[in-house]
């Protein structure tokens, strides 16, 4: 089987790839979001804690 | 009478913000070894279909994401059920950690599902008792993250939403039965409790990709709760003196 058949799916690329691209896509998104939150989290802490000591 | 001392010990966020730092990669790394290995055993170990064709092996995929979707939403109602009698924080917040994952997990169900049924059925969607079902989890899942997001005080909020999750849970056994129930397109499920008649590449596949992504969520709902404990107790002193925040 050459990769062109492994692609093609027998007819069903687009198919089959739609499905596990865009389920790939949502795994990756998800992580990205999850960091991106305690990232913003640390940081609106760190401004928290910036401002106590400057009282 | 140790073992309930420890379980309320870790049911503090104080303690469970760096328990659940330390278990993150236990569950991450094992995810992102079985993903690959499932997808392999998938499409260069299990045979084409007979009847389906190449068409057939959305299942990886579209079976294990069908399953977490539901299965995340009962543990979701479950977190929430405990919040609402015993009022411990730490459980809304798994709840509210668990939501978006599960979300996703319904939308990949349904867009997978579309994927699969256009070929095989000549429909994108259809308003049949699966696939209406799974799409009102979805709309439970999306509800209960709206009823979290627009309720300031966290405690109304977290009593509103984990009613909506209780009260939702009945659509689970729906989705799962709707296939008996009622005469619909979607096919039943080929693994029973009897046996099953399918290939056992298949089934290695179809369980490596549900065990994966058991993994993900677990790794997912850790490292996504630690930022919601952060969020809401970020008045307390604990908080405060975390390395992480001071630095």
């Amino acid at each position: 089987m050459s990769a062109a058949d492994f692609f093609a799916m027998n007819g069903y690329g687009f198919y089959v790839w739609g499905s596990y691209g865009v389920a790939l896509l949502v795994f990756v998104v998800e992580i990205l979001m999850v960091r991106h939150r305690r990232q913003l989290a640390l940081r609106q802490l760190q401004l928290m804690n910036e401002s106590g000591d400057a009282q | 009478m140790r073992l309930a001392i420890n379980w309320f010990k870790y049911s503090a966020p104080t303690t469970f913000y760096g328990l659940a730092g330390k278990m993150v990669p236990y569950f991450a790394w094992p995810a992102a070894i079985l993903f690959p290995i499932g997808f392999y055993i998938g499409f260069f170990v299990a045979p084409t279909d007979a009847v389906q064709g190449e068409a057939y092996r959305i299942m990886f995929i579209h079976v294990p994401a069908s399953i977490l979707s539901m299965f995340i939403y009962l543990i979701l109602a479950g977190y929430a059920a405990l919040g609402l009698i015993f009022k411990t924080r730490l459980s809304a917040m798994m709840a509210a950690a668990l939501a978006p994952t599960g979300a996703l997990f319904a939308f990949v169900s349904l867009w997978t599902g579309a994927l699969w049924g256009k070929p095989m059925w000549g429909a994108w969607w259809v308003w049949d008792a699966r696939l209406t079902s799974e799409l009102i989890l979805l709309f439970l899942y999306l509800g209960f993250i709206a009823l979290q997001a627009s309720i300031d005080d966290p405690r109304r909020a977290d009593r509103a939403s984990a009613l909506l999750a209780i009260v939702g849970s009945v659509n689970v056994p729906i989705i799962y039965y709707s296939v008996q129930w009622w005469n619909t397109l979607h096919q039943g499920s080929t693994i029973k409790f009897t046996g099953t008649s399918m290939h056992v590449a298949m089934q290695q596949a179809m369980f490596t990709m549900l065990v994966a992504c058991w993994l993900y969520t677990i790794a997912v709902a850790l490292a996504r709760v630690r930022s919601i404990i952060l969020e809401r107790e970020g008045n307390t002193q604990w908080v405060r003196e975390l390395k992480e925040v001071r630095s």
